[in-house]
């Protein structure tokens, strides 16, 4: 079904947004953040941006402090979604200006509301920057 | 920094930021979450802002990591706020909190049902959004209509319609009746014509979606995917904002070829020219660029046009050149193309007929073995375990081998796995194939699966000019200091049976053979020690005439064991020492053991499963169908010896069969299937072996020595017991026995066997009853752990006294029970719990080792727990776009196997759906187009799988309901292999067997210690 999750996380290793897209209890979110997150940290530059584990695959990259890491299934083009990556991290740029992590924590609705323009039910929906934040814009523009 | 419209929310994402530890981060959040209970207590006072904001706060505390099982109410009742800001967040935070299954999710139903169908856009697309990510099947009867008129109105806007396509998507797959094929395949090729980009990206993934499950219905959009690609890559005809680093939609060119590669061919030729032109340009003009973005997009498209081009069987001219272009990717330095290029190059083994052109690339990716990265060492070894055949075996294996000292912890099982396969399928001589397997068990010994050196002990038996060269093989490796338990096994076997062909050479005399082996002894566990005494028996044997002084030595050796609490390792000293004493008589006795029946390879059968479909037959599969090297063809078996060939593989279990051997209290701590033998068996010399079939090869390796082929199951109550039945005869009379004294033995109330049926299907009830005692069991299965409480009721008005209970666990299960005191009261009940941790995929059953006295009498029952395979299954729904990728990414064996059963107990489709619905593999409705097929799913958990997604076929004729074809696929061979066999035990197992067949008595023996109960025959009465 395409995409599984999406994670960011910091290099520490906490995680800034998770949003699933297959029904996981917290327990078992919990255990396959903290293999994943252990096992994508522990990589360098040279290596691979796509890590095996379970059934999954990591496509994972990584900005200043935050790693996106993008779990698919095995019917994923690898560099496809190591690009849409890239394109969430530009579209949080053109909101936010230079997006950090600090934007991502304190304004994790607006994360989780780009996100949600972006993609949906696993699939990719959207890849204008300007129709993904277009609905934030209204937002903002009412509050 | 700016703050979030929510200055609490700020503050409380700040405070928790600045936690310094894990545990001041725990103190704050319960903090919180005491907070936000007690707000939404008297939720009257609440403004929507704080629901707002409290709902935020949640799940914040959510994605820490932290259990948030309240407040869901609220999250949902947001929903249905009249103002934006406040459904947004309702909308939101309910699909990440709740799953498909939650009963609050029931009542929203109807709000989100007005908001699709009103007139408010953005709460149509709020709406759609929630449905799309977490609806389940109630939302697709309901909402299916509503969702399909808004994706192909023509007056709804573009943001609403994109949605509504992957909604679909999602009720599609919840149930594959909301979108009828006949006049949907019309609209869907019209959705393809689309203008707006938006609604054609997600169109296109819907359309993957029915596509996979049904190509036949959508022929007519095929030429409409060519069209959209010719859009994209030939006219770049789509607006500036869906570039990509100036390429046209990259996703959306990838999804398009994706879609096109379920077809199976494109016929139409104006259609194919179109479309190979299209892929010519990508193939010819991709070029490496500086901008990673830009290159990584490009290459994005790429990588799927070759996986097209070779779904499309191209001319070999166009192959080749794809080949050309992978042998580039596989070696520079961009370790992604690197990765890509390896992963496809395996791809494209499976599909096409470039094994030669691929050939000339193995050096390069030999090279990748080593890569630094082990996602590239992974896809490497995939691609060389794929490409190796006769011509390149031995390179592939010896570099394989070299890589093992080195490989990483994580791989090592695999790669030993796939080595051992390799060498025995391409051997090109059998003493290399030794070398191999020797080699694999000295480098890493853990990770050699009993059945590989099993093997090469039938291939040096059956082989007799191997076994000069496998004896000083073995006789090499024990010089090393340390070496591994396995080696010891392997070779102290192989010694005891050929060392007296080495006699002359030095270091070799029966003395300096024992005495290596035997310094060993003390570094090895009990499941070692009887192999290590039947080759002190067979060096005894061999050493003619008599040593006086080795003789005695293992004389002493003999007797010290005869009082071992190793039952195993207790009989076969006595045993052997009583032998050893008649002198010249034993060289009858302890003859060479006979040739093994010609019987094909666990591995390679798993390797080699020729029923497959053609569509899933792998390169690999075909071609060691071609090409069987001689390490398949063992010559010389011996047809007199009547074995049935039952057991092809290696590591057959028989559930029962286990538990019998479990209850003998034989080796329960490595479950390995030690087969006991009798006096009885042992003194008599009958060439034509008893009936009983082997159970596997363990039993051929363990089991008694110099019998002709004689490994059938006649065990032993009490090894001084004087000999003189045979084999089969013995089993029946001590069968027999507690048949007899059935008349005077506490009756249980009930049907034992029924009860455990029944207990295996649900999780609580009666394991058994009897006049005195009902002992009942409940169970909480969560992943691979078990929690069961066992309930000992005391039914009388005395007490019941010398209450003892042993769990006999099978090897795969770790179980642990909590005390059971030894007293129960009169009308008392008495609770243990019991934790049970599944290690690994086996249908072995526990059980229970029950006992009290009651009065003078004492009653013992062995009872089977329903802790079985089943418990760890976590049904699953998967759609069709889950499934297929899944199904054809297994395969082929180990990983997916097929099997035509016979005599089945005939049922009707639908009991046949809830039989596996009750079993916890979820039956997944309109996947398989044919109506007499059934596919399921589920999700194995496991230690040492994790959790493990599992896919079942099963066709059915329906003219003779007796037979069926099954086909099984998960990611682990066990797995596959024991989920196989256990579906196959429900469907020919009739559960309710008749009451003739004479349930097992608990034993009442007033006086006497046990004796009957070692006999597998009665304990198998007993148990059924």
């Amino acid at each position: 079904m395409g995409i599984r999750f999406v994670l960011m996380v910091n290099k520490q290793g906490q995680t800034r947004l998770a949003q699933y897209y297959e029904y996981l209890n917290i327990e078992e979110r919990r255990t396959l953040e903290g293999e994943i997150v252990r096992k994508c940290l522990a990589r360098n530059e040279q290596q691979c941006s796509f890590v095996e584990h379970r059934n999954y695959k990591v496509v994972y990259r990584r900005y200043a402090s935050l790693f996106f890491l993008v779990g698919v299934d095995n019917e994923e083009n690898e560099l496809a979604i190591l690009e849409f990556i890239h394109l969430l991290v530009e579209t949080m740029d053109r909101h936010f200006g230079n997006v950090c992590e600090l934007d991502i924590m304190f304004h994790l609705e607006k994360a989780h509301f780009m996100l949600e323009e972006m993609v949906m039910n696993g699939c990719i929906v959207e890849t204008s920057k300007a129709n993904i934040l277009s609905p934030i814009q209204l937002m903002d523009k009412a509050a | 920094m700016a703050l979030s419209g929510m200055r609490g929310l700020s503050v409380f994402i700040s405070d928790v930021r600045n936690c310094q530890n894990k545990e001041l981060e725990r103190l704050r959040v319960d903090k919180e979450l005491g907070n936000i209970r007690t707000r939404f207590k008297n939720e009257k006072g609440l403004t929507p802002y704080e629901k707002k904001k409290y709902v935020w706060k949640m799940l914040y505390i959510y994605m820490l990591g932290y259990d948030v099982d309240f407040g869901h109410m609220e999250a949902v009742s947001l929903i249905s706020a009249p103002k934006y800001p406040e459904k947004q967040v309702g909308y939101i935070v309910t699909s990440s909190l709740l799953n498909e299954n939650h009963d609050f999710l029931r009542l929203a139903i109807n709000t989100v049902r007005n908001d699709i169908i009103g007139r408010n856009e953005t709460f149509q697309c709020l709406a759609l959004t929630l449905v799309g990510n977490i609806g389940g099947r109630e939302f697709a009867e309901s909402l299916a209509p509503d969702v399909q008129k808004l994706l192909i109105s023509s007056s709804c806007r573009p943001l609403v319609r994109k949605k509504a396509a992957l909604c679909l998507l999602r009720l599609y797959r919840k149930n594959p009746d909301v979108v009828n094929v006949d006049g949907w395949s019309d609209r869907m090729a019209q959705l393809l014509d689309e203008r707006d980009m938006g609604v054609l990206t997600s169109s296109m993934s819907l359309f993957v979606a029915l596509v996979s499950n049904n190509h036949e219905a959508y022929w007519s959009c095929l030429p409409k995917c060519v069209k959209v690609l010719e859009r994209l890559a030939r006219n770049q005809d789509v607006p500036q904002e869906y570039t990509y680093y100036g390429i046209p939609s990259p996703w959306l060119q990838v999804k398009t070829m994706r879609a096109l590669q379920y077809f199976p061919t494109v016929e139409d030729p104006n259609t194919r020219r179109s479309l190979f032109e299209v892929l010519q340009r990508v193939l010819m003009g991709t070029d490496v660029v500086k901008n990673v973005n830009k290159n990584n997009a490009s290459h994005a498209v790429l990588f799927e046009a070759l996986a097209l081009v070779m779904h499309l069987d191209a001319e070999k001219e166009m192959m080749s050149q794809c080949v050309a272009l992978l042998g580039k990717f596989i070696a520079v330095r961009e370790p992604n193309i690197r990765y890509l290029g390896l992963e496809n190059m395996t791809r494209m083994l499976m599909v096409a007929d470039v094994q030669d052109i691929i050939k000339r690339h193995q050096a390069q990716i030999i090279t990748s073995l080593k890569d630094p990265d082990i996602s590239i060492r992974r896809r490497a070894l995939d691609l060389l375990y794929g490409m190796c055949d006769v011509s390149n075996a031995k390179d592939i294996v010896e570099e394989l081998l070299q890589y093992l000292s080195t490989a990483d912890f994580a791989m090592r099982e695999e790669l030993s796995l796939k080595a051992a396969i390799l060498a025995e399928k391409f051997a090109p001589d059998l003493s290399w194939y030794v070398d191999v397997i020797l080699q694999l068990i000295d480098k890493a010994g853990d990770f050699v699966s009993d059945d590989i050196w099993f093997r090469v002990v039938q291939f040096v038996t059956n082989n007799e000019d191997l076994q000069p060269y496998a004896a000083m093989k073995a006789r090499e490796y024990l010089d090393k200091p340390a070496i591994h338990e396995t080696m010891v096994k392997v070779s102290a076997y192989i010694l005891g049976e050929y060392s007296h062909l080495l006699a002359r050479r030095p270091g070799c005399s029966p003395k300096e053979i024992f005495s290596i082996i035997h310094e060993k002894l003390p570094t090895v566990s009990t499941s070692t020690i009887p192999i290590l005494l039947s080759t002190y028996a067979k060096i005894l044997m061999h050493t003619q005439p008599p040593d006086q002084d080795l003789q005695s030595q293992i004389w002493t050796i003999f007797s010290k064991y005869e009082s071992c609490i190793d039952a195993e390792i207790q009989q076969r000293a006595v045993e052997y020492h009583a032998l050893s004493m008649k002198g010249a008589a034993l060289m009858d006795i302890l003859a060479e053991m006979p040739k093994f029946p010609e019987r094909q390879s666990s591995l390679i059968k798993k390797a080699e499963d020729s029923e497959a479909d053609t569509a899933e037959q792998s390169a690999i599969k075909l071609r060691a169908q071609q090409q069987s090297s001689n390490a398949l063809v063992v010559t010389d078996q011996r047809p007199a010896n009547g074995t049935p060939p039952v057991s092809q593989l290696g590591l057959v279990k028989v559930p029962i069969m286990s538990n019998e051997k479990i209850i003998h209290g034989q080796d329960q701590s490595t479950g390995e299937q030690v087969v006991a033998h009798t006096n009885g068996a042992l003194t008599i010399m009958d060439p034509q072996p008893p009936s009983t079939p082997s159970p596997d090869l363990l039993g051929d390796l363990l089991g008694p020595l110099a019998i002709e082929g004689n490994t059938g199951i006649a065990p032993q109550s009490d090894p001084n017991m004087g000999s003189g039945f045979e084999g089969g005869t013995n089993a029946d009379a001590l069968a027999i026995a507690p048949v007899e004294e059935q008349t005077n033995t506490v009756q249980p109330i009930g049907n034992i066997a029924e009860r455990f049926q029944a207990l295996c299907l649900k999780d609580s009830g009666v394991l058994y009853e009897d006049p005195y005692i009902q002992i009942g069991i409940k169970a909480e299965w969560r992943v691979h752990h078990g929690q069961l409480v066992l309930f000992l009721g005391n039914k009388n008005i005395a007490p019941l006294n010398s209450v003892q209970a042993l769990i006999l666990p099978p090897s795969h299960l770790k179980m642990e029970l909590s005390l059971v005191p030894e007293t129960i009261p009169p009308r008392a009940q008495v609770q243990c719990p019991l934790e049970v941790i599944n290690l690994q995929p086996s249908r072995d059953v526990a059980v229970l080792d029950f006992s009290y006295k009651f009065g003078t009498h004492m009653v013992n029952v062995k009872l089977r727990l329903p802790a079985v395979l089943n418990k760890f299954f976590q049904p699953i729904t998967v759609t069709a776009e889950e499934f297929f990728p899944q199904w054809r990414s297994l395969s082929g064996p180990p990983l997916k196997l097929q099997e035509v059963v016979r005599g089945v107990r005939p049922m009707l489709l639908a009991e046949m759906v809830a039989l596996f619905n009750s079993l916890r593999l979820m039956v997944c409705p309109g996947l398989d187009p044919n109506a007499n097929n059934l596919v399921a799913s589920t999700t194995f958990y496991s230690e040492s799988t994790r959790a493990m997604l599992c896919l079942i076929r099963i066709e059915t004729d329906p003219a003779d309901r007796t037979q069926l074809r099954m086909t099984v696929a998960s990611g682990d061979p066990t797995l596959t292999y024991e989920l196989k066999e256990f579906i196959k035990e429900q469907l020919v197992y009739i559960p309710v067997p008749s009451r003739s067949a004479a349930p097992m008595p608990p034993q009442v023996r007033p006086t006497s210690p046990p004796n009957a109960v070692l006999d597998p025959g009665a304990l198998l009465a007993g148990l059924l």
